[in-house]
């Protein structure tokens, strides 16, 4: 598959400390890709090469399959950074326009295409109004649009639903699949587990520096399950009916029961194993971990700050 | 302290004009439509304007005719102490003290010595004797005396009046100096005095205002956390650089509204002060009179002096270019430097404070050898000071009304360009990779001296 960016191997030492230190992937290109991490983990530095804001100590990035240009490549990224940062005074309008502008758009075509956007978020009233005069979900929304205004080839999203309330936080990822399916390719930056689950085809998780994961979302999710099903049936489960070596309980109710393989069965023994018994079986389903599980397992029993390494420079 | 690796260079393209001229367009275009922008630009003027032709009007048509009592004249005084039919009468009362003169009609007693050593006089009133009054008094007085002690020593008025018209204007004293060419030009030394001080301050003035300016933009962008935005579509010495030229299109802007409105509002207030009052002045200038010191008639002196020399002997084209170059390149110059600090400022207003010492103490310091410069414009301090950049905005400002290149050789003026040239390049340099850094680091506070690494450091 074609790759909209590749990472390989790229560094940033801030005076000795390791912000991020040999990491490599690469993104293809209409996909939604998730880079998650702990707070202080180098996710920002990461993407603060990617769009360059800063420029590696070591390592190659290729964007479109050329080397980055943060010259000319910029006008092809749209970047919203964790920390948002707009205008107070400006109005609305006009600082759609401008920030349209240094992305290479034309007066004209970046007034077409605020409009636009402006319309599909009922945004319009706004034009005239400052910043200072909007609340923050509102000011969020203005943020959203202001960074993929440019049609970007790739959007970059810091923490997107930070501060938003359910019901523009489903706009804004609607909005997201929308841009996806039309072609953009999307890195999406978060410690939030869940909404990952829900969006990114593709994750990498880092930690304090490194990568640690890397994968689609279903292929890490089989990586570390932890061959654990849950069986739901039509009566009460007594303990006879689960004295057996293909599997050990983990967890009982009255009516299901949750269950850790023994690896050298299947799951079809298994339910051979109840049919026999002359069970009514109702459900059978695996339980994957979740990414947030996961997440945890591999972050922690790492230390929670990182200590100061010296990097050979 | 954050080791970032860049490329701080100064090739442009044609992208990084655009991008730029996008920046200065809207850096400019917020601040030049801003309310405040609007009104100090048509406010000061005015206010310029209405103060001086305010005080000039007040000065003449305030004049009230004071009715003075005389009281214990030992004789000498009576016969110069004349009244007027404008400003002062006096009448020789026995009957008047300044328990009572209210009463009988007077505004003001005067008591006169009675020994003629004595100088103590005394004007005692109930409001404030005008000035003028005040000095047509004083200029009687001691005419009185004058010609007392002329008579005693033998001389009398008539004799000493004759040989004064004889003397008066006899001998009228012009300081020729002669520039290498030969030609003959007047010195017109006060002008250069005043031209000198004024765009002297002026250029001290606005470093501060518009350096202060380009500062709290800076730090504004950084508190906003819009310079992280702004710098992933454009490099950060472009957002620096397009804020500074936007900033100094704001500064030119407003000079030349200034000069525009001062011309406009002194042309058309002259039209609205009474042909008389021109005229009275201008009789006093031409008599001579000694000016009754200080206040609003002084004021219209200047002006009518300033009026009459203003054309001569001063090479208008040759100050303005050179203070266009030098408020610019005295701006650019410092608003790097302001903008450098403006970058690694956090939200603590006193942390800007002790950052900016190092950057105010010299333009202070320009400040202060500017004024003793104006007297002796070729000390060696003034010299080295109008070519060092740090000082030489506003010191070299102030020796080039005494003359190109009888005062300031060409060879000074060229190097003192040259060196503001070099220096604002320089510090444009220092402050972009000051800036790049410090634009990005929040709640840490940064020193002078960990700038200078940021800058000198090889990436």
């Amino acid at each position: 598959m074609e790759k909209i960016l590749e990472v390989r191997n790229i560094k940033k030492f801030f005076s000795g400390q390791k912000a991020v230190d040999d990491i490599s992937f690469s993104i293809n290109r209409g996909s939604i890709f998730g880079l998650l991490g702990p707070n202080g983990a180098g996710k920002t530095t990461l993407l603060r090469m990617i769009t360059g804001i800063f420029f590696p100590d070591q390592g190659k990035i290729l964007f479109d399959g050329k080397p980055f240009d943060p010259e000319a490549d910029t006008a092809h990224i749209g970047y919203m950074p964790e920390e948002r940062g707009l205008y107070k005074k400006m109005k609305i309008g006009e600082q759609a326009v401008y920030l349209a502008q240094l992305k290479g758009l034309s007066h004209q075509e970046a007034v077409t295409n605020i409009k636009e956007w402006f319309i599909r978020l009922e945004m319009q009233s706004w034009w005239n109004k400052k910043v200072e005069d909007l609340s923050k979900g509102m000011s969020q929304k203005l943020q959203f649009v202001t960074t993929v205004l440019h049609r970007p080839k790739l959007i970059i999203l810091d923490e997107p639903f930070s501060g938003l309330d359910p019901v523009n936080a489903n706009l804004i990822k609607d909005e997201i699949d929308r841009l996806a399916k039309a072609g953009s390719t999307i890195i999406f930056s978060t410690h939030r587990m869940e909404q990952v689950e829900e969006i990114c085809d593709h994750i990498i998780l880092v930690n304090k520096g490194k990568k640690i994961l890397d994968g689609s979302v279903a292929d890490v999710k089989s990586e570390y399950k932890e061959n654990l099903y849950q069986i739901e049936f039509e009566q009460m489960v007594l303990p006879e009916h689960t004295a057996i070596h293909l599997f050990e309980v983990v967890k009982k109710e009255e009516k299901s029961i949750i269950i850790k393989k023994n690896p050298d069965f299947t799951t079809n023994d298994i339910l051979q194993y109840f049919i026999h018994k002359g069970l009514l079986v109702h459900g059978f389903r695996e339980l994957l971990p979740s990414l947030n599980d996961i997440f945890i397992r591999l972050v922690e029993g790492s230390p929670k700050t990182r200590r100061f390494e010296v990097a050979e420079k | 302290m954050i080791i970032l690796s860049d490329k701080c260079d100064f090739t442009i393209s044609t992208r990084t004009m655009s991008k730029i001229g996008i920046i200065i367009k809207r850096e400019y275009l917020t601040r030049v439509r801003n309310k405040t922008f609007i009104l100090s630009t048509f406010l000061l003027p005015i206010m310029m304007i209405l103060f001086i032709f305010g005080s000039v009007f007040f000065a003449i048509h305030s004049r009230e005719k004071q009715n003075i009592a005389v009281v214990n004249d030992p004789g000498f005084y009576a016969s110069a102490l004349r009244s007027d039919s404008e400003l002062v009468s006096f009448a020789f009362r026995k009957d008047v003290d300044s328990m009572n003169f209210k009463e009988k009609g007077f505004d003001a007693v005067l008591y006169l010595p009675t020994d003629p050593t004595d100088r103590n006089f005394k004007l005692i009133s109930k409001k404030q004797v005008g000035l003028e009054s005040k000095g047509k008094i004083e200029s009687q007085l001691n005419k009185a005396i004058e010609n007392r002690l002329l008579l005693e020593n033998g001389i009398s008025r008539a004799m000493l009046d004759s040989v004064s018209s004889m003397s008066e204007h006899a001998v009228s004293l012009k300081n020729i100096v002669t520039d290498r060419s030969g030609d003959a030009k007047n010195a017109n030394v006060g002008l250069a005095y005043g031209i000198g001080f004024g765009s002297g301050i002026l250029i001290y003035i606005t470093m501060f205002i518009f350096g202060a300016m380009v500062m709290r933009g800076v730090a504004e962008e950084k508190m906003n956390r819009i310079a992280e935005v702004i710098v992933s579509s454009c490099k950060p010495f472009e957002l620096m650089l397009g804020k500074i030229i936007g900033i100094a299109g704001v500064g030119l802007t407003q000079f030349m509204l200034w000069i525009l409105l001062i011309l406009l509002l002194s042309t058309g207030i002259q039209l609205f002060i009474p042909h008389e009052t021109w005229i009275h002045v201008q009789q006093m200038q031409q008599i001579q009179q000694p000016i009754p010191g200080g206040g609003g008639t002084d004021l219209a002196f200047k002006l009518l002096e300033a009026k009459t020399h203003l054309t001569t002997g001063v090479n208008w084209t040759l100050i303005i270019l050179l203070f266009m170059f030098y408020f610019l390149g005295g701006y650019l110059f410092y608003a790097s430097l302001f903008a450098a600090i403006g970058s690694v400022i956090n939200e603590d207003p006193q942390e800007a404070q002790s950052l900016m010492l190092p950057i105010t103490m010299p333009i202070i310091f320009g400040f202060i050898i500017l004024t003793s410069s104006l007297n002796n414009p070729n000390s060696p301090v003034a010299v080295w000071a109008s070519i060092i950049p740090f000082t030489s905005p506003i010191v070299m400002m102030g020796r080039i009304p005494f003359g190109v290149p009888d005062t300031v050789p060409y060879w000074q003026l060229a190097l003192s360009m040259l060196m503001l040239i070099g220096g604002f390049l320089f510090t444009t340099w220092f402050a972009g990779k000051v800036y790049r850094i410090g634009i990005l680091m929040y709640g840490k506070r940064s020193s002078w001296k960990e700038m200078i690494k940021w800058a000198f450091r090889r990436s």
